[in-house]
């Protein structure tokens, strides 16, 4: 079976001065298999959210994808026309975003926001979407379901909101669930449980994931295979313990360094990254971690690394693990 | 900790804090009537961090601004220096003001997007009367040495857009530092930040504790978090606080079930499960 996404060398660009365009994604590689769970881990500016915007034909003006393909469920996402982009949102994909309380709409009922995508791509008849919203509610974990359907999304708690845009995602059954930064507006305690709610989901629904996030730990909690991005590009894939077990690039290291654990009792120095993620576009032609890597020698600061593959699937974009250059003349 | 040396530096006593219920509301995290701050009482003594920790909602963030003075308690009261912020006369109000500081999580929305970062910095030395006009571009370079930043003009006048997020909550915090408080309430200080760059910003509240002797109160949800940094930890649900202990004793023998939850959630997040306990990932569970 083909991949249900297949990204591959994603350039996403704004218009910049004179006639020039700006890449802010550039290098971007990802698949994610049919049933399969794969965490896509960056930090801010690193690309994660245009990615997911690109899956669905949704980069916003002005700016626009300038290479690369971007295939899911089949579909040529980039030459699709926006019937097709249409059947795609919400019907073989859904979208599931940070922050709950910008995705709702504020003077529409749950019920309503949560079954529109099946009203869309299913054409359910009003009596049969009546049925379907407090089992959808249900299915994502909230109480008392047929009330909740006529309440409003200021009189939810932010936890309670994430899990209506999930039911709402999934409402129209779609194969893929694409969720970027679900818990990252939660606490501890809830983002366990949406983590374990969609372990659930994955499950029962046979779902291909997408799970994208800044935080390492929470996507090895989940993920079957990890996709790692700094700067606008993918640097590092592998199967989840591969990866945290021994991880590859010098970038996914000092991210593993910098997860914290409950353990001290005060006063304790954290490890530390050196220097700042680079703003996106300005990264230059060499290897865009280097500035910051503490094994970085002479050829990182004169050539950029080819995304590699190597065993087992797993794909590395460094000079030490492999010796494959990109070709210049980019961007 | 410090408690021979004087009052805390503030206290809060049996503090209740109701907000009017809003009508309708079945959904919301507060049932109807609860009040926000139940008899919460808190000390912060000079030096020492201590961590607020609690799920959303639970009061924590109510109970900082209560502690500041910008909400007023409906019952009990909240000291500085052991004198209850009703009875300070002008000049304390004004010491309380330079001596307690606060920093928010996001340093987007506490910066003024119009002012340099100079400005920025120059504002409390000018409203505190603390330097003259003329020394102020210096003072500001040694505060952002202070927080690591580089103390250059370039930096002074920039405007904050043109900062990175770490960056910019180091200016926030180096604002902070400007009137040389006595004590810090710092509300979720990192949660915005990058992974890689929350470890320089904490770190440097580290220094800034050790060096100058500053209190700090580390509001946060994630155990994590307040197991590294904090001394001792204070434990809020439903707007009480439920536990409280130096925090190597609550981390090893949790008393009530809010303060295991934290904990259990911070483990769970940060412990990947193993193969044997892993759910059949499909064909990619042979890629080891």
């Amino acid at each position: 079976m083909p991949p249900i996404v297949q990204v591959s060398d994603l350039a996403v660009a704004f218009p910049g001065a004179g006639d020039g365009w700006r890449r802010v994604v550039d290098g971007v590689s990802l698949t994610v298999e049919e049933g399969e769970v794969v965490g896509l881990v960056g930090e801010s500016g690193c690309g994660k959210t245009l990615t997911a915007l690109a899956l669905f034909g949704l980069v916003p003006e002005p700016s626009r994808v300038v290479a690369g393909t971007v295939r899911v469920g089949g579909e040529d996402v980039l030459a699709a026309d926006e019937k097709r982009l249409s059947a795609l949102r919400g019907g073989v994909a859904g979208l599931v975003f940070q922050e709950p309380a910008q995705a709702l709409n504020p003077v529409r009922s749950i019920g309503f926001q949560v079954s529109e995508a099946a009203r869309l791509h299913l054409k359910l008849p009003g009596e049969r979407t009546d049925e379907l919203v407090p089992k959808l509610l249900a299915e994502v974990g909230l109480e008392d379901p047929a009330a909740l359907a006529r309440a409003y999304p200021h009189q939810l708690s932010g936890g309670q909101r994430q899990r209506v845009l999930l039911a709402s995602a999934l409402s129209a059954n779609p194969r893929l669930l694409v969720a970027d930064e679900p818990t990252s507006a939660l606490d501890t305690v809830s983002q366990q449980h949406m983590v374990e709610l969609l372990e659930k989901l994955r499950e029962r629904r046979q779902l291909s994931v997408l799970f994208i996030s800044h935080d390492l730990a929470l996507v090895g909690r989940l993920a079957d295979r990890v996709t790692v991005l700094y700067a606008g590009e993918t640097v590092e894939v592998a199967a989840r313990e591969a990866l945290l077990d021994d991880p590859r690039h010098p970038y996914t290291r000092a991210l593993m360094q910098s997860q914290l654990r409950v353990e001290g009792g005060g006063s304790q120095r954290l490890p530390t990254v050196p220097g700042t993620v680079p703003r996106a576009g300005e990264w230059g032609r060499a290897c865009r971690f280097a500035p910051r890597c503490p094994v970085a020698f002479e050829r990182c600061r004169a050539a950029r690394p080819a995304l590699t593959g190597l065993e087992n699937g797993r794909q590395v974009r460094c000079f030490l693990a492999s010796d494959a250059e990109e070709p210049d003349g980019k961007g | 900790m410090g408690k021979a040396d004087g009052p805390p530096i503030l206290a809060a006593r049996h503090v209740v804090r109701r907000y009017p219920a809003r009508g309708g509301v079945r959904w919301g995290r507060e049932r109807e009537g609860a009040p926000a701050l139940d008899g919460v009482s808190l000390e912060l003594w000079p030096g020492e961090i201590l961590g607020l920790i609690g799920r959303s909602g639970s009061g924590k963030s109510t109970l900082a601004r209560v502690l500041l003075g910008l909400e007023t308690p409906d019952e009990g009261e909240v000291t500085f220096d052991g004198r209850p912020l009703g009875s300070l006369s002008d000049p304390e109000q004004r010491r309380l003001r330079r001596e307690v500081q606060v920093v928010f999580q996001d340093p987007h929305a506490s910066l003024d997007p119009r002012q340099s970062v100079g400005g920025i910095l120059a504002e409390p030395l000018a409203v505190h009367r603390l330097v003259p006009r003329g020394e102020r571009r210096s003072r500001g370079k040694l505060l952002l040495g202070e927080v690591g930043l580089p103390t250059d003009d370039e930096v002074l006048d920039r405007l904050p857009r043109a900062l990175s997020g770490g960056e910019r909550q180091r200016v926030a915090l180096a604002r902070a530092l400007a009137s040389g408080p006595r004590a810090l309430i710092l509300d979720e200080p990192v949660s915005a930040l990058d992974v890689s760059v929350r470890g320089q910003v904490l770190n440097v509240l580290l220094d800034l504790c050790e060096r100058a002797g500053l209190a700090m109160l580390l509001i946060a949800h994630d155990m994590r978090l307040v197991a590294r940094l904090c001394g001792r930890v204070a434990v809020m649900a439903a707007g009480r606080v439920v536990e409280e202990g130096p925090t190597r004793g609550v981390l090893e023998s949790p008393a009530h079930s809010a303060t295991l939850e934290l904990l259990e959630a911070a483990r769970w997040l940060s412990e990947p499960p193993r193969a044997e306990t892993a759910r059949s990932p499909g064909e990619h569970s042979a890629d080891r």
